[in-house]
């Protein structure tokens, strides 16, 4: 774990972060990646990952529209938008 | 240097259900912007994801429709990356655990061959909504309608080694979902579209070369089109010395060029894990079964059939079982008028050629199966000729109306009747007697002249047949 | 009134003593006096809550009553509730307006109880002493100078003051219990899949788990029978009857098997909270419960599978806060990753940003089968000892935390001792099973919480081993000086 691992996951996370608080978060990531490490004390090959709590299966819902349009409550919480859509800086493909 | 290039597809195709894969939310093509995306879909803080079973039951029916293995534990996983038309920051997919397994298809070529494209996977995911890029200046609109249409992402093997292989694979896959029902198909729309994996290798060289990702494919012309430029550009770049980047490629059809896309490219690290809000989807035996037993006539199928039962050739019935609608038309024509032959050169001369003109698909067709029926009932009882049918239809498509009517009303009877033809034959003859002279030293292209005459003076109603016979007999040929 | 349990203000309201309007005014003014110094609301609804007291009083008044109607509950910032500021303790949705409610919030509104308002809590549940709000950290009202616990801080100290009869939590390692050991606040979470996680705001979905802080375990049971049972919109929610929690609580323990796991009683443990725990179980062999030493060997593991596993969902859970749709947007980004890097960057405090990090470390290429798919491997094998320890004993018990309340500020500059803290109630999380801190006396002062853990879904079981513990006790009706 060094400065330029942070630097790209706060990337792959798009989070910017000061680069004041770098060093402390090289430290931070260093110390728990070495309390994770414990892990590696035990033997894991034959253990089946456990994904969820429970060995239930996905319920399914019947093919029904159910929603209506409520636009307007849910753009009352939005930064910006135009014309119904929301907006942010252009994106270049 | 003897290039060979090597495709695989990735088939995107939108499942025909009313609601999103995991929202209650309307499906429908073409709504206000936004007025299609409820909570679950615009990801708002706290929502969770509940599976649509029709959603489910289409995706194991493609998978009955090219025999692959069914899935019978499927995971979700999340793909995580950002974009401002993916709501929640991550896309539900299926990674490692997808609902359908291994299957194939075959593909007709044109020089007769059959080839096998073998299907590697087909998952189920969640469509990401739209950015609309003119309307703002220096901004960009999201339109999340689309955000969670449920897909199956159809992903084949490396196998194709031309373009036509891969539209023919394409056509195919298109012909496969419409048939059973679980896309519209329409690619205008985008239910219907196509990513495409090219790399180029010297020929005979087992080892494939870096592949190139063409995004943005959205028909069978650009995908000929995209792959074809797409392979010039990786052959100038290796004759030249160069080496091909790993990258996605858009393909604009305007420029008809492939071009880099910034902003897919450090999107690589996409950090999968299965979605800890959606548990395994567990499908048995039965579930299939019962699914695999509403399967209709495929398109393989169909075509042997249609090859059996209506005497057609392999390439005639091929085009006619492409698209389910193109081959239920015919099937409706020729019971009405019981001549498939009449029926297939028909549909497949005139009738597809004004569709490619117009740019319209079989369902917007202006003329129904049993008013085409009763045009070549005309046609085959010789109340009209063949050209004068090519107008008649042109009437029934801009006007809609019956044959019948328009042969009627515009007194467009063939004339059958031989002592009037006889009058008018013997009259060309008198009319004429320099081409009679020609003719009958031996310049009989000049039968042409005659029967242009009569067809002229009868605008085009004389029974060519009769005519012919007619004019032969007078001026004393064969 | 505010020293009365649900159960005995319950009665009070059907039997006309005082109305839901009296009782709900009652505990606004309580709030307004003595909350400053704890900061355990981030929002009063005072409007709405008359209002709702109101419907109440009607509503009891026409027959048509629940037990909870016209009961006050103070419900966690982390629920969604239509129409109220929903922050989850983050400048991130310090202007979010939540269109729609929560499941729980649902089901209590339907229930008609009155919604004090939304408690403060760590920034979108991540801590364990209330220190990481944006809202500021909240106080322990057994002593001012020290933490509540975290995440559900607010909710906990809220009760423990008597500023609310009860609230509601969420536990994703031990965000419950833990403040309600601190707090001196009967603590229960759920099995997972028993309360819905719709409408509550995620952190590490797989984890997550909605439960509450009362008095006794009787308004425990009283609250989860408002809150559990199947929810379609929840995928992981469970199709199982909700048995009446209030039957058997009365059922003695005579005979009860109770397993002690070694690993829960070592090194790291405060011998004075020890002590206490030790005096607990005093009290259960005289109710005639029988004592096993087990073993739970892979407890060592759970701390560092937690702090992979939580990390890393939430690193995915939180990737929809990028102030496109709702919520943070910086000011004047220059392009769209401006956009997304400031408003994260501006929006989420430290501890939300370094779970978000190791989450997406962990995650990334190269690095998910050393971490990830250990970690859930791991999971397995600590899911694996509570289903053999269960095979011999009906409930576990261990002390909650390893040391009371610790002071404001102590673990500030030290993640990794703060995230021990949670010892002994991660392991539960990660196995998915139901857990509860009940008051087992005082250390200094401070108060010490017994934890009992049970198999999946037995709920009832444990509600009625804590409540036969209150019968002989009485630190559960122990509040602190300062609000009386």
């Amino acid at each position: 774990m060094d400065k330029k691992t942070v630097e790209q996951i706060a990337h792959l996370a798009r989070l910017d972060i000061n680069e004041k608080d770098i060093p402390e978060y090289v430290t931070n990531l260093t110390n728990i990646l070495a309390l994770v490490e414990q892990m590696n004390t035990v033997a894991t090959d034959s253990v089946e990952p456990m994904a969820h709590p429970t060995d239930a299966v996905q319920r399914l819902r019947e093919d029904i529209v159910t929603a209506t349009n409520q636009r307007e409550r849910f753009q009352a919480v939005a930064p910006q938008v135009e014309k119904g859509l929301y907006l942010v800086p252009q994106v270049i493909e | 240097m003897q290039w060979e290039v090597v495709i695989g597809l990735e088939i995107h195709a939108q499942l025909a259900t009313k609601s999103k894969i995991f929202s209650g939310s309307s499906t429908a093509f073409g709504a206000e912007p936004n007025t299609q995306a409820n909570e679950v879909d615009l990801g708002l803080p706290g929502v969770l994801p509940v599976m649509n079973k029709q959603a489910l039951n289409m995706a194991i029916k493609f998978g009955t429709a090219i025999n692959a293995e069914i899935g019978k534990r499927s995971v979700f996983d999340r793909k995580n990356y950002f974009y401002p038309d993916l709501p929640k920051g991550y896309q539900t997919t299926q990674l490692a655990l997808p609902i359908v397994g291994l299957g194939s298809v075959d593909i007709e070529l044109k020089d007769g061959r059959t080839k096998t494209i073998g299907v590697t996977r087909a998952h189920l995911e969640e469509d990401a909504g739209k950015s609309l890029h003119e309307d703002f200046s220096g901004a960009t609109g999201i339109d999340l309608n689309r955000a969670g249409t449920p897909l199956i992402e159809i992903v084949s093997e490396p196998d194709m080694r031309s373009t036509e292989e891969a539209v023919a694979y394409m056509r195919k896959i298109h012909s496969i979902v419409t048939y059973i029902g679980i896309c519209d198909g329409n690619m205008q729309e985008g239910s219907f579209r196509c990513d495409a994996n090219v790399s180029m290798r010297p020929k005979g060289q087992e080892e494939f070369g870096t592949r190139t990702e063409l995004k943005n494919i959205n028909s069978f012309r650009f995908v000929e089109r995209a792959i074809n430029v797409e392979i010039e550009r990786q052959i100038d770049i290796l004759e030249s010395g160069g080496t091909v980047v790993q990258e996605t490629r858009l393909y604009d059809s305007n420029k008809n060029e492939t071009r880099s896309m910034r902003s897919k490219e450090d999107a690589m690290d996409y950090r999968y894990f299965p979605d800890p809000d959606l548990l395994p989807i567990v499908v048995t035996d039965d579930e299939i079964e019962a699914i695999r037993k509403t399967l209709p006539e495929l398109p393989d199928a169909k075509k042997v059939r249609f090859m059996s039962e209506y005497k057609l050739n392999a390439e005639d019935a091929g085009n006619l079982t492409a698209s389910l609608e193109l081959a239920n038309y015919f099937e409706t024509v020729t019971k009405e008028i019981d001549d498939s032959k009449l029926a297939a050169n028909w549909i497949m001369g005139e009738l597809t050629a004004r569709l490619n003109k117009e740019n319209l698909t079989v369902k917007s067709l202006p003329v129904s199966a049993s008013q085409f029926a009763g045009l070549l009932a005309r046609i085959k009882d010789n109340t009209i000729s063949g050209k004068i049918a090519k107008d008649v239809f042109d009437t029934m498509w801009n006007e809609g109306s019956e044959a019948d009517s328009i042969i009627e009303s515009k007194g467009l009877k063939q004339i059958n009747d031989t002592g009037a033809l006889e009058a008018m034959v013997d009259k060309v003859i008198a009319d004429n007697p320099n081409q009679v002279e020609q003719f009958k030293a031996g310049k009989e292209k000049l039968m042409g002249f005659f029967v242009g005459q009569i067809m002229k003076q009868t605008q085009g109603k004389a029974n060519p047949g009769q005519i012919n016979q007619l004019l032969k007999k007078k001026l004393g040929s064969s | 009134m505010h020293t009365k349990t649900i159960a005995q203000l319950a009665a009070g309201l059907k039997a006309g003593e005082f109305s839901s309007v009296e009782l709900t005014q009652h505990y606004i003014n309580r709030i307004q006096t003595f909350d400053n110094g704890l900061n355990s609301y981030i929002s009063l609804t005072e409007e709405r809550a008359l209002a709702q007291a109101k419907r109440a009083d009607e509503r009891i008044a026409a027959g048509k009553a629940h037990v909870l109607t016209g009961i006050p509950v103070a419900q966690k910032d982390i629920f969604c509730s239509d129409g109220v500021k929903t922050s989850c303790g983050s400048k991130m949705l310090d202007n979010f307006i939540a269109p729609y409610d929560a499941s729980v919030i649902e089901s209590f509104n339907n229930a008609g109880s009155v919604m004090l308002g939304k408690t403060n809590m760590d920034e979108f549940a991540m801590g364990s002493s209330n220190e990481t709000s944006f809202y500021g950290p909240v106080k322990n009202p057994w002593n001012v100078d020290c933490v509540p616990g975290g995440s559900s801080g607010g909710s906990a100290a809220s009760v423990a003051a008597r500023l609310a009869p009860a609230s509601t939590g969420t536990d994703t390692g031990g965000s419950i219990r833990q403040p309600a050991a601190l707090c001196n606040l009967t603590g229960l979470k759920p099995s997972y899949g028993r309360v819905s996680r719709y409408g509550m705001i995620a952190f590490a979905s797989s984890l997550d788990q909605a439960g509450t802080f009362t008095q006794t375990a009787e308004d425990a049971a009283l609250m989860l029978s408002v809150m559990a049972g199947l929810d379609v919109r929840d995928s992981t929610s469970i199709d199982e009857p909700v048995p009446d929690y209030s039957a058997s609580l009365n059922n003695d323990v005579k005979g009860l098997k109770v397993g002690l796991p070694k690993e829960y009683f070592a090194d790291g443990l405060d011998a004075d909270v020890a002590k206490r725990v030790d005096d607990a179980i005093s009290e259960y062999k005289k109710l005639g419960a029988e004592f096993f030493d087990i073993s739970l060997p892979n407890t060592h593991l759970s701390v560092p599978a937690y702090y992979i596993v939580a990390p890393a969902e939430c690193s995915s859970n939180l990737s929809r806060f990028d102030g496109v749709r709702f919520g943070y947007r910086c000011e004047e980004p220059k392009d769209l990753e401006d956009l997304y890097k400031r408003s994260r960057g501006e929006g989420f405090g430290s501890e939300v940003k370094r779970r978000i990090l190791v989450g997406a470390y962990a995650l990334s290429s190269g690095y998910y089968d050393a971490y990830y798919l250990k970690a859930q491997k791991i999971r397995r094998l600590i899911a694996n000892d509570f289903t053999e320890a269960f095979k011999q004993v009906d409930v576990i018990m261990s002390p909650t935390t390893p040391t009371p309340a610790f002071k404001v500020g102590e673990k500030d500059d030290d993640p990794i001792s703060m995230y021990y803290s949670d010892i002994y109630t991660i392991a539960v999380n990660l196995a998915g099973l139901p857990g509860i801190s009940v008051p087992c006396g005082f250390v200094n002062a401070l108060p010490v919480g017994l934890q009992i853990i049970a198999p999946y879904f037995a709920e009832a079981k444990l509600l009625n081993v804590a409540h036969q513990y209150q019968q002989v006790t009485d630190w559960h009706q122990q509040m602190p000086e300062t609000f009386k």
